[in-house]
């Protein structure tokens, strides 16, 4: 803790006592700058005080309705489990599509950095392409691409929506982690693959023992980043019909005769709660961010 | 990528040909190009058994890359290098059995920063050549010992110094059980008082009887501990000779406008 306090210092490039905690104050901010570049910084207050718009919003919004008509808040926590169960269904899609998008992605950017010129090329090629299409239309593609059911053996085993739109969020991921794998390795010197070489490791030795296990701390980051990306685009599969947490609101709205004064704050809960869910996701992903960065 | 044209198989001398009166070492006329920069042209000299040698010369004149290519880190196009009398430069090569013969420490140390300095030097033999865990960790001790770093054994490479990162390194290499030790300018990153400690362990190691051949600009020690001094520029060897002689009568103008450029 010393040293890294001592280098801290020597970072801030000044020895007189009195500047040495403004000093390294500038020090770190500067560092930091150097990280997140020109964006703006983000703070748990920030998600606070977003919180707090929302909540107001539908306090007013509840104020706006006539004392005959029956409050917003009633309305709302009428529907919440039936919501909150949608959006638990938002989180299904997402650990599952990450889960197979992270499978096949490492393998796939694995093939990115093959010796073989075929398996490079290919998996090249169907990165690129995944990674470059819209989700939408993949989501689109996959769902009408898959048939409803399966006949095996004469049994029918169905094949829900839900599943398909698993598989066509998978794909943008499996792209994207296609890309952090490959970006990874080749972050990692060359002098590492040198020395592993020069000690007999062969390949496959190097890869899975020397490079990877180095390339895991910097996965992580863009790994969790893309994860609540993906999170929030789990409600694209509204469009494609799949009972998720922006389907069920639309459907809440419509039994309540779509009242205008319930549209605000039905929306601002699915808002709140993708909020709650991806904001701490995105804080802890800096926070490693920051980490790694110091010490690598 | 394409494969490089490879030198015919040798097959009058086969390994066991090798005797210690024959040199360790024997670089022929060896041919590389990266691309259309040709680095070595057409460079040969032998190393014997238990020899210092130092490689000097200015920056670019192909000294990493002749190094590099003693453990076929690097192939050539022409040639031929030999390692205990075993052709290095053909196409079924044992890399393994070359690779444990041959040590090689790095001017920028790469040792494997996720693992302790105990764990940096253990890995190779027990991953590699599948060695006992007991045995190698009581050997990787006794050279961590050897190269003083006792203390040290399960700090990351991260918390230790240039110098000692390099001793690491060193003990790495010598893990392998090598015959030969190629150092590849291993001091040229360090601060001056950290050159020092480096320099002493490869003293030390000299004077054991390893063979050593190193890359490097420090001319002091190069002249102190070297049997032989080879000077290279533009991937030849321009001239060479015992240290004494090599510093105090240069021939060639360009190893005189070199030495009189760095003493």
């Amino acid at each position: 803790m010393s040293a890294r306090r001592r280098m801290r210092l020597d970072n801030a490039g000044t020895d007189l006592p009195v500047l040495l905690p403004g000093a390294e104050r500038l020090a770190d901010r500067a560092r930091r700058d150097r990280l997140v570049g020109t964006m703006p910084r983000l703070h748990w207050t920030h998600g606070a005080v977003l919180a707090g718009l929302i909540v107001l919003w539908a306090g007013m919004a509840e104020a706006q309705t006539g004392a005959a008509e029956p409050g917003v808040f009633d309305a709302l926590f009428r529907w919440m489990p039936l919501l909150l169960e949608g959006f638990g269904f938002n989180i299904l899609i997402s650990f599952m599509s990450m889960a197979i998008g992270t499978a096949v992605g490492v393998a796939l950017g694995l093939g990115q950095i093959s010796l073989l010129a075929p398996v490079r090329g290919s998996s090249w090629l169907v990165t690129q392409f995944f990674r470059n299409a819209p989700w939408l239309v993949l989501l689109f593609f996959v769902m009408f691409m898959m048939p409803f059911e399966f006949v095996v053996f004469g049994t029918v085993i169905p094949f829900p929506d839900w599943i398909k739109a698993t598989i066509g969020l998978a794909l943008p991921v499996m792209a994207n982690v296609s890309e952090i794998v490959r970006g990874a390795v080749m972050s990692v010197p060359s002098g590492q693959w040198e020395s592993s070489e020069s000690l007999a490791f062969n390949r496959r030795q190097t890869l899975f023992m020397i490079i990877l296990p180095q390339c895991i701390k910097r996965m992580i980051p863009p790994w969790m980043n893309l994860y609540a990306i993906l999170t929030m685009a789990t409600v694209l599969a509204s469009i494609v019909g799949v009972s998720e947490m922006m389907t069920l609101t639309r459907r809440a709205l419509a039994a309540e005769q779509n009242a205008f004064t319930l549209l605000v704050p039905f929306y601002g809960f699915v808002l709140l709660c993708f909020f709650a869910y991806c904001y701490p996701i995105a804080r802890f992903t800096l926070y490693l961010e920051r980490r790694y960065h110091v010490i690598t | 990528m394409a494969q490089p044209v490879l030198a015919k198989e040798t097959v009058d001398q086969p390994e066991a040909a090798w005797t210690p009166d024959r040199p360790i070492v024997e670089i022929t006329d060896v041919h590389k190009a990266f691309g259309p920069v040709e680095v070595l042209k057409g460079v040969s000299l032998d190393v014997m058994k238990g020899d210092v040698v130092c490689i000097i010369g200015p920056s670019g004149s192909g000294k990493s890359t002749l190094l590099r290519c003693i453990n076929a880190l690097v192939d050539i196009q022409k040639g031929s290098i030999r390692v205990e009398g075993q052709e290095v430069h053909v196409p079924k090569l044992d890399k393994l059995a070359l690779r444990k013969k041959v040590g090689m420490v790095f001017q920028q140390y790469n040792l494997f920063p996720h693992k302790t300095a105990l764990d940096n030097v253990m890995m190779a033999p027990l991953k590699v050549l599948k060695q006992d865990r007991r045995d190698v960790e009581g050997r990787a001790r006794e050279l961590l010992a050897k190269v003083r770093l006792t203390g040290k054994e399960a700090s990351y490479p991260g918390e230790l110094s240039g110098g000692q990162q390099q001793r690491v390194a060193i003990a790495r290499s010598l893990a392998m059980g090598p015959d030969v030790m190629l150092f590849d300018e291993v001091t040229a990153a360090l601060d001056p008082e950290t050159v020092k400690e480096v320099l002493v362990t490869i003293r030390q190691l000299a004077e054991e009887g390893m063979t050593c051949m190193l890359v490097t600009h420090e001319m002091g020690f190069a002249r102190e501990i070297a049997d032989h001094i080879y000077f290279t520029d533009h991937g030849r060897i321009v001239e060479h000779g015992p240290p004494a002689e090599f510093f105090q009568n240069a021939q060639d103008p360009r190893t005189k406008e070199f030495l009189s450029q760095i003493l």
